[in-house]
């Protein structure tokens, strides 16, 4: 334990698909096979060079990356501290970090011969992600998302209709993200012999959360040969959303073994840490086992999972991923968290300091940059994960605002 | 000897009839008329769910029972209070409580509190013996089995694995789907049981897609029993307002079915 503190040799998850306590495999027996399987080509893939050389092309010439790491020179001035640089994930193809993920697992799908793949989804980003590689792969693609999602993110809804896969409401339960993966589970379990589930965070049963930390992982990767390139040394501090917490283990990732680089990842506050209405399970939720996984939860005594409330879908989920509650165990990542309110306020400085549209989501990252870099030091360096781009959610900000755009 | 291997050697080669409910479903006075019902109409095992707000195997059926019990304020406390009054005028029938692991894990002294209200076995839908180490070793200590799915995808290298764990019985999931599904195959279901019986002793009960005495016999001529689930709950929830008469339908029902399965040779 005492090296993983010091980050000297991180070497996560185990064989069995732990991350400390965290992680595992808890699901329904027809799932294991499918699971085994699916682990079983990732490790072969990992060395193929063929496989690693199709999606190496994909990134640069579909996805279009590396994407920049930019200075945000009037953000930095206007907050007056620590020098701030963007990771632009927001300028990936389908405008998050998202499809970074679904094009490895597309590529998986095609290798395993499966023609339809499945995934859940929050704020559409991962559904449009999906339905993208679907549509450039030909592969059937159905989303879950639900109810409730489905009405405060309607323009994703729309585009990935456009792109050909069907969208599929869910009503059950609290109508939203953890439902929609509830239902994609039920329909795997069905469908097994012919569809992957892309799931679209590193959650969910082992292979997923190594899986697409690793294909987020080019996030880290990039940010840190460009901030090196930029500065001369590595940042003081990273900052990423997190919900499921993809973007935030994507870029933290590449950078664990460099201990004096600080991992702030900020979760959603809602209303408040104090009210309850929230979505922030590493500060105020408790050890439990829900969607394959163990992890911290959002669960009252009984251990029913309770609803959450973020103003952004993407991070309205009651779960984390495995990896960062045992990064919050072993003392190498600390999880802070941000309000709707803060949140809206970061939405709002960076489109009028740097003429950038942040998602909801990555606003949270923002926030913290507002509340946090005034009191460091200017010689001092944060790199935040600029996870998506905000244009899904200009609905839910204009009505806010008491705007009509319909 | 458990009362779970009590109730398989007792029945021979008679078919057990394990039938599924969820506790406090439709209202939480239909339970213990309903389990009384269930037995008098001739189920060896009562199935008893332990609802759950993400129950991730469960068909349409079995969720919208889970979340009528939680709306009624159904907690695993609560289950336990009505297996130890069931239990104060029934002590042949086993009791197997049906979840998700989550609710275990928020009642740490679950095994023995389990042991006291006279729970006889645990299935736990999410819960692979890779990860079970220490709840099978508390459970084995209370006289608790812990029964262990296998599905038509376990390959048989890890159906060994599955069933150097397995207790009380084997609970074979006939088809790759939800709880309620439509898609059975007896066929398919006979030629894997014929399988596992080389590689088991344990009893073998089979359920998911199992709705009426047509599919029990089936089923029930290939295994040792079947288990029964959807189908009784909707029953109950037909009579939601009146637990008397739900009770009854029950009877009637776990009946025709007692009487399908032992009209196998």
């Amino acid at each position: 334990m005492s090296s993983e503190v010091e980050g000297s040799n991180y070497a996560q998850p185990t064989q069995s698909g732990h991350f400390g306590p965290y992680g595992g495999r808890f699901v329904a027996e027809t799932l294991t096979h499918a699971l085994d399987e699916l682990e079983r080509l990732y490790n072969e893939v990992k060395s193929d060079a063929e496989f690693q050389r199709e999606l190496g092309a994909d990134l640069s010439h579909y996805v279009g990356r590396p994407t920049s790491l930019y200075f945000a020179a009037r953000l930095t001035q206007h907050l007056g501290g620590a020098k701030i640089y963007l990771k632009r994930e927001d300028l990936n193809h389908t405008g998050a970090h998202k499809v970074c993920n679904t094009i490895g697992q597309a590529l998986l799908a095609k290798r395993m011969g499966k023609p339809r793949v499945i995934a859940e989804t929050g704020a559409g980003q991962h559904g449009v992600a999906t339905a993208t590689v679907a549509a450039r792969l030909g592969l059937k693609c159905d989303v879950y998302m639900g109810e409730a999602d489905i009405a405060r993110q309607s323009l994703n809804v729309y585009r990935m209709k456009l792109l050909g896969a069907t969208v599929i409401p869910v009503s059950s339960g609290s109508k939203t993200l953890k439902d929609a993966m509830n239902e994609a589970m039920r329909d795997w379990v069905t469908n097994v012999d012919d569809t992957h589930y892309i799931i679209g965070t590193v959650a969910g049963p082992h292979p997923y959360p190594m899986l697409v930390r690793d294909f987020a992982s080019i996030i880290g990767q990039e940010a840190r040969a460009q901030i090196l390139e930029a500065e001369g040394r590595l940042p003081n501090v990273l900052v990423a959303c997190v919900g499921g917490g993809s973007n935030a283990l994507g870029l933290f990732h590449p950078f664990i073994d460099d201990v004096e680089v600080e991992l702030v990842g900020v979760e959603a506050a809602g209303l408040g840490l104090h009210t309850g209405e929230h979505a922030a399970p590493l500060n105020k939720g408790k050890v439990g086992v829900l969607h394959g996984n163990r992890t911290y939860l959002m669960a009252n005594d009984d251990g029913q999972i309770l609803e959450t409330h973020s103003i952004s879908a993407g991070l309205d989920y009651p779960g984390v991923g495995p990896e960062h509650s045992h990064l919050k165990d072993i003392g190498r990542a600390r999880y802070d968290s941000a309000t709707d309110e803060q949140a809206l306020q970061a939405f709002r400085l960076l489109n009028k300091t740097e003429g950038i549209l942040p998602a909801l989501e990555s606003s949270h990252a923002i926030a913290w940059v507002i509340e946090n870099v005034p009191s460091m030091n200017s010689k001092d360096i944060v790199l935040v994960n600029l996870s998506g781009r905000g244009d899904k959610d200009i609905n839910t900000v204009a009505k806010i605002d008491g705007i009509s755009l319909t | 000897m458990t009362r779970l291997q009590q109730c398989f050697t007792q029945l021979g080669n008679r078919r057990a009839l394990v039938c599924f409910i969820t506790a406090g479903d439709p209202t939480l006075e239909h339970t213990l008329p309903a389990m009384h019902a269930l037995v008098a109409g001739g189920a060896n095992v009562i199935e008893l769910g332990v609802p759950f707000s993400d129950p991730e195997a469960e068909g349409p059926a079995i969720q919208a029972s889970s979340q009528r019990a939680l709306a009624n304020g159904v907690s695993l406390n609560c289950v336990l209070q009505m297996v130890a009054e069931f239990r104060t005028v029934n002590q042949q029938t086993s009791i197997v409580l049906m979840g998700y692991l989550n609710s275990i894990l928020a009642m740490p002294d679950f095994p023995e509190r389990a042991q006291q209200a006279g729970v006889d076995g645990l299935i736990m839908v999410n819960l692979p013996p890779e990860e079970a180490h220490e709840l099978e070793k508390s459970l084995a200590d209370h006289q608790i089995d812990i029964v262990y799915m296998l599905a038509p995808t376990t390959t048989d290298k890890r159906a060994e694995l599955i069933l150097d764990h397995a207790s009380g019985f084997v609970y074979y999931v006939s088809l790759k789907g939800i709880t309620g599904a439509d898609h059975l195959h007896p066929a398919d279901v006979a030629q894997r049981l014929a399988k596992l019986r080389k590689q088991t002793n344990l009893p073998i009960c089979v359920g998911f897609g199992i709705k009426d005495v047509v599919t029990a016999k089936a089923i029930g001529q290939h295994a040792n029993g079947v288990v029964v689930g959807s189908v009784l709950v909707n029953l109950m929830y037909e009579h939601r307002s009146d637990p008397e008469q739900a009770a009854q339908a029950l009877q009637a029902m776990t009946g025709q079915l007692r009487q399908g399965l032992d009209s196998i040779d």
